[in-house]
């Protein structure tokens, strides 16, 4: 139980600091290195609360696809990054309000809230005791059972973002000669070879 | 002292909160306001995380995969936006951006 409340006040301190750093830091670059952090000890705080698929999966997808995404843009785009941070100061005292007000109401939610009695009795799919099944076997039995629709429907949500990922970021630029595969495979060797009888001496 | 469902919510609020402060902090850089739309989620994933451990409910968990998949499908399209937009127009400047303004 102390270990456990030492893990949990470590990961979420240094989580809180490392957003904080995101929202804070000069250099963008140093942005997404503290969004990666913050991503594993979020990750850490679902293996803490016994989510081991989503943490896993916040690893893979946050971390190993999104935040390199992220880099890439960064370091691709060429962005006078100290023009765009004027204006840091002018906004802070109106963003330092509106997130106290935030704060404030969220903290008045936190202290006043209850549950229904009736909540634990109406689980839509009451967790496996987890000493006999993992949880991403739970995950699993009702990802692919009940709610296999909208497993797919969230497939399809990723493929129409690649296309339209690919759709927006290719571009023709007609100066450069691209190959033609068509054309290529139509060539026939007596469209354009020709064999002529050349006389000794005289050339053609 | 006991971990408890008050705690997470406490952890999940405060970061909520960053990720609106950073998106006013940093009003003229998208790649910034991306990131911390970023934050703002993976908040609200610890919260359907912790809500569904401590109701011994997995529907929780299904839903918080399903935030991370449009999470992910958000990203990249806005990213690509901006490289085409920058492709365009040089400049990713939040107050430069607007071409359909009547």
């Amino acid at each position: 139980m102390i270990v456990e409340s030492f893990v949990f006040y470590t990961f979420s301190t240094v989580l809180l600091l490392a957003g904080v750093m995101v929202i804070s830091s000069r250099n963008p670059v140093h942005s997404v290195l503290f969004l990666v952090l913050a991503f594993f000890l979020g990750a850490g705080l679902f293996v803490l609360l016994g989510a081991e698929f989503l943490a896993m999966t916040l690893i893979i997808v946050y971390v190993g696809a999104v935040a390199v995404l992220f880099l890439f843009v960064v370091m691709m785009l060429d962005i006078n990054f100290a023009e765009l941070r004027q204006g840091f100061l002018r906004y802070l005292p109106v963003g330092a309000l509106i997130g106290v007000v935030l704060v404030a109401e969220l903290v008045m939610v936190a202290t006043r809230w209850g549950l229904s009695p009736m909540v634990p009795a109406k689980a839509g799919s009451p967790m496996p005791p987890t000493d006999q099944v993992t949880n991403s076997h739970a995950l699993g039995h009702i990802i692919y059972t009940d709610y296999v629709y909208l497993f797919q429907a969230s497939g399809l949500v990723l493929l129409i973002a690649m296309i339209g990922a690919i759709v927006l970021t290719q571009r023709h630029r007609p100066q450069v000669r691209r190959q033609n595969i068509s054309d290529q495979i139509n060539r026939r060797a007596e469209d354009v070879v020709q064999v002529r009888q050349v006389p000794t001496r005289g050339g053609i | 002292m006991e971990i408890g469902l008050g705690h997470y919510l406490t952890v999940a609020a405060i970061l909520f909160t960053l990720g609106v402060f950073g998106i006013f902090l940093n009003r003229k850089n998208v790649i910034t306001i991306l990131m911390s739309i970023e934050l703002m989620l993976l908040a609200v994933n610890i919260n359907f995380v912790a809500f569904s451990v401590y109701l011994h409910d997995l529907v929780g968990q299904v839903f918080a995969m399903f935030v991370l998949t449009v999470a992910a499908a958000e990203s990249a399209i806005g990213l690509a936006i901006l490289v085409v937009y920058h492709r365009n127009r040089g400049t990713i400047a939040v107050e430069d951006i607007n071409m359909m303004k009547g």
